[in-house]
C-alpha cells in the first residue's frame, strides 16, 4: 500500500446488528425455499402443476433477492415500477411462447 | 415524481441539482443496464421454453427412463454426477451445491455493501474477498459440469445401428434431441460469462477498496453498484436453475 493512504479521515461506524440479522434471515428464507424446491423435485411427478409450483417459488426467491438484497423495495416507487412493469410483460411473453410451443408439438 | 426529492420553495425539480428517482446517475444506469440484460436472458429463456415445449416430454416412470432423441430428457437423470464420486448417482446434488455457493456469495456481497455504508474498509475487504471466492468456486463447478456433460455418462445412449453414443459434440448428444445440448451450453455459458465478468469487476472494486480509493472518495457506492450486478447474476441463476434442472 502506498505511503499516506491511511491518512484519509474516515469514521467507521459499528455494525448495524439489526440490518445484518435481517439479511441473514432473508438468506435463510432463500435456503428454505430452495430446500422446498428440492423436496418437490423428488416427490412430485412431472407435469404442469409441478412446473407452476416451481415457477411460483422461483418468483418468491426473485422477489426477496430484488426487493431486499438489491434494495428495490426501499427505492422511490418510480424506479420500482420501471423495473417491474417490463418484467411483467416478459412473463406474458414466456407464457405465450410456451403455449405456441405446445401447439407446434401438436403439429410435429 | 415530487415525492422523490425536496426542493426550496419557488424552485422546481427542473431547475436542476436533483437526481431522477432519488438515486445517483451511476446507480440508475446500473439498474437500467440490468433491465436490458434481463431482457437478453428473458429472450433466451423464452426461446428455450418455446423449443422445449415443442418437443415431446417423457411420460413414463422416472426409474424406467433411458436417453432418447424422441423426447426431452428429465433433468434428474441427466445431472446426477458429482466430482470425485465417479459412478455414484446423486441426482441434482451438485447443482444444489452450486446454487448454495452462488446464493452465499450474494449474501457476502450484501454484507460488503452494509460495511460500505459504515465506511468500514476492513469489513468491505473481507466480504468482497469471500464474494470473489464464491464466484470462482461457482465457475469451477460449472466448468466441471460442462466437462462431464461433454464426456458423457457410463451408459451413453443406444443408437439405431447398435452402437452407443457417449457425451456431446456439436451435432449430437447422448441425453436427448440436439436442441437439449445447444440450449444447455448457450444459456449456462451466457450466464457463466456474466459470473466471470462479475468476478473481474468484483476484483477491481476489491483492489480499489484496498488502495483506499473509496475512503478518499467519502462513500462506498461503487460497492453497491457492483453488488447490484452480482445480485442480478445470482437472480439469473435462480431462474436458470429452475428451468433447466427442476422443470
Amino acid at each position: 500500500m502506498a505511503h499516506g493512504e491511511e491518512h484519509a479521515q474516515v469514521t467507521v461506524l459499528p455494525p448495524n446488528k439489526e440490518k445484518i440479522k435481517k439479511l441473514w434471515t432473508v438468506a435463510a428464507i432463500l435456503g428454505a425455499v430452495t430446500a422446498l424446491e428440492f423436496l418437490i423435485a423428488f416427490t412430485m411427478s412431472h407435469g404442469p402443476l409441478k412446473t407452476s409450483i416451481f415457477i411460483g417459488l422461483t418468483i418468491v426467491k426473485a422477489a426477496y433477492i430484488v426487493g431486499e438484497f438489491m434494495h428495490l423495495r426501499y427505492e422511490v416507487k418510480v424506479l420500482f415500477w420501471s423495473i417491474l412493469i417490463p418484467m411483467i410483460f416478459v412473463v406474458w411473453m414466456l407464457v405465450a411462447f410456451v403455449y405456441e410451443g405446445i401447439a407446434i408439438s401438436g403439429v410435429r | 415524481m415530487d415525492s422523490s426529492t425536496a426542493h426550496a420553495p419557488g424552485r422546481s425539480e427542473w431547475d436542476g441539482g436533483v437526481s431522477p428517482m432519488g438515486v445517483s446517475y451511476g446507480k440508475l444506469m446500473m439498474w437500467f443496464f440490468l433491465l436490458s440484460d434481463a431482457f437478453t436472458f428473458s429472450a433466451l429463456l423464452v426461446t428455450y421454453g418455446l423449443v422445449r415445449s415443442s418437443h415431446d416430454a417423457y411420460t413414463g416412470a422416472v426409474d424406467a427412463f433411458t436417453f432418447s432423441q424422441a423426447y426431452w430428457p428429465i433433468p434428474e437423470r441427466v445431472y446426477e454426477a458429482i466430482p470425485f464420486f465417479h459412478g455414484l448417482e446423486a441426482p441434482l446434488v451438485f447443482v444444489g451445491i452450486m446454487t448454495f455457493i452462488l446464493i452465499m456469495s450474494s449474501v457476502t456481497m450484501v454484507l460488503a455493501v452494509e460495511a460500505g455504508h459504515r465506511m468500514d474498509r476492513k469489513a468491505v475487504e473481507k466480504w468482497m474477498l469471500w464474494t470473489i471466492l464464491g464466484g470462482i468456486a461457482f465457475l469451477s463447478c460449472q466448468a466441471w459440469e460442462w466437462m462431464h456433460f461433454i464426456v458423457g455418462s457410463e451408459t451413453g445412449r443406444a443408437v439405431a445401428e447398435g452402437t452407443t453414443f457417449f457425451g456431446a459434440n456439436l451435432a449430437h448428444n447422448q441425453y436427448g434431441p440436439p436442441d437439449f445440448a445447444a440450449f444447455f451450453f448457450f444459456i449456462t455459458g451466457f450466464h457463466g460469462f456474466h459470473v466471470f465478468s462479475g468476478v473481474c469487476l468484483n476484483f477491481l472494486i476489491y483492489y480499489n477498496t484496498v488502495m483506499g480509493t473509496y475512503d478518499r472518495r467519502g462513500h462506498y457506492e461503487m460497492v453497491e453498484k457492483v453488488g447490484l450486478y452480482w445480485h442480478f447474476v445470482d437472480l439469473v441463476w435462480v431462474f436458470v436453475f429452475t428451468f433447466f434442472y427442476l422443470v
